[in-house]
């Protein structure tokens, strides 16, 4: 199954989110094309009320530990509320750019 | 098999080790002035703009502890901040404690707890 519809899939059975977005950003990256890399999440769920951040990352780590360990290199996670979200106007903030990772050191 | 175990135990003891000496630590890919990674880079940047003194260690130049720091964590990936012996969190975490203005308390209040002689 392709990565992507995967971590959509685990998502949405295991948060029924309000929101989700899975954006592949392997493109942005040191890898090569199509490649299913780096990606990035942004999870909006009542099941994350009065959950500290950190709880909140290890527990969409956890649900995506197999991905984690063995298919995905870099997962950016932004993670919601319902009403943190409605107050977050702009959407979730982008990725940083890619800074060779690393590859720079061989050239 | 044996010598495996060994260097496992002596990677976990270092980690161990490094947290419980550092007080503000961040395990990152590159350096503070020369990240190699864009979620290492933004990381770093907003834990040097807390204005304190903080040490680093950079998991390309050291392998083993790349390999066997996430299980220790519990934490898949890098950058990882630890503060005070506990893992705050990775980038996407140390940004928004910034923006929401938590992570500068954090930092300033663990610098000067360890300032103070005993």
């Amino acid at each position: 199954m392709n990565i992507q519809i995967e971590i959509e899939k685990k998502l949405t059975e295991h948060f029924q989110p309000a929101h989700l977005e899975v954006i592949n950003e392997s493109h942005q990256h040191n890898v090569a094309p199509g490649s299913e890399t780096h990606f990035k999440v942004v999870l909006v769920t009542p099941k994350f009320s009065g959950e500290r951040l950190i709880n909140r990352h290890r527990a969409v780590n956890a649900v995506l530990k197999e991905e984690l360990a063995n298919k995905i290199h870099a997962l950016a996670l932004h993670t919601y509320t319902d009403s943190e979200w409605q107050g977050l106007y702009g959407g979730a903030p982008d990725s940083p750019a890619c800074l060779g990772g690393m590859k720079r050191r061989v050239s | 098999m044996y010598s495996k175990v060994l260097y496992t135990m002596d990677t976990l003891e270092k980690i161990k080790q490094q947290i419980a000496e550092n007080p503000i630590l961040i395990y990152m890919k590159g350096s503070p002035k020369l990240p190699s990674c864009g979620f290492s880079a933004q990381a770093v940047q907003a834990l040097m703009a807390c204005g304190e003194q903080f040490a680093y260690v950079d998991i390309l130049q050291n392998p083993d502890i790349r390999a066997e720091l996430p299980a220790y964590a519990q934490w898949p990936t890098f950058p990882q901040l630890w503060v005070d012996g506990e893992l705050v969190g990775g980038c996407d975490i140390m940004l928004e404690m910034f923006q929401q203005g938590e992570l500068q308390p954090l930092i300033k209040e663990t610098a000067a707890k360890y300032k103070q002689p005993e």
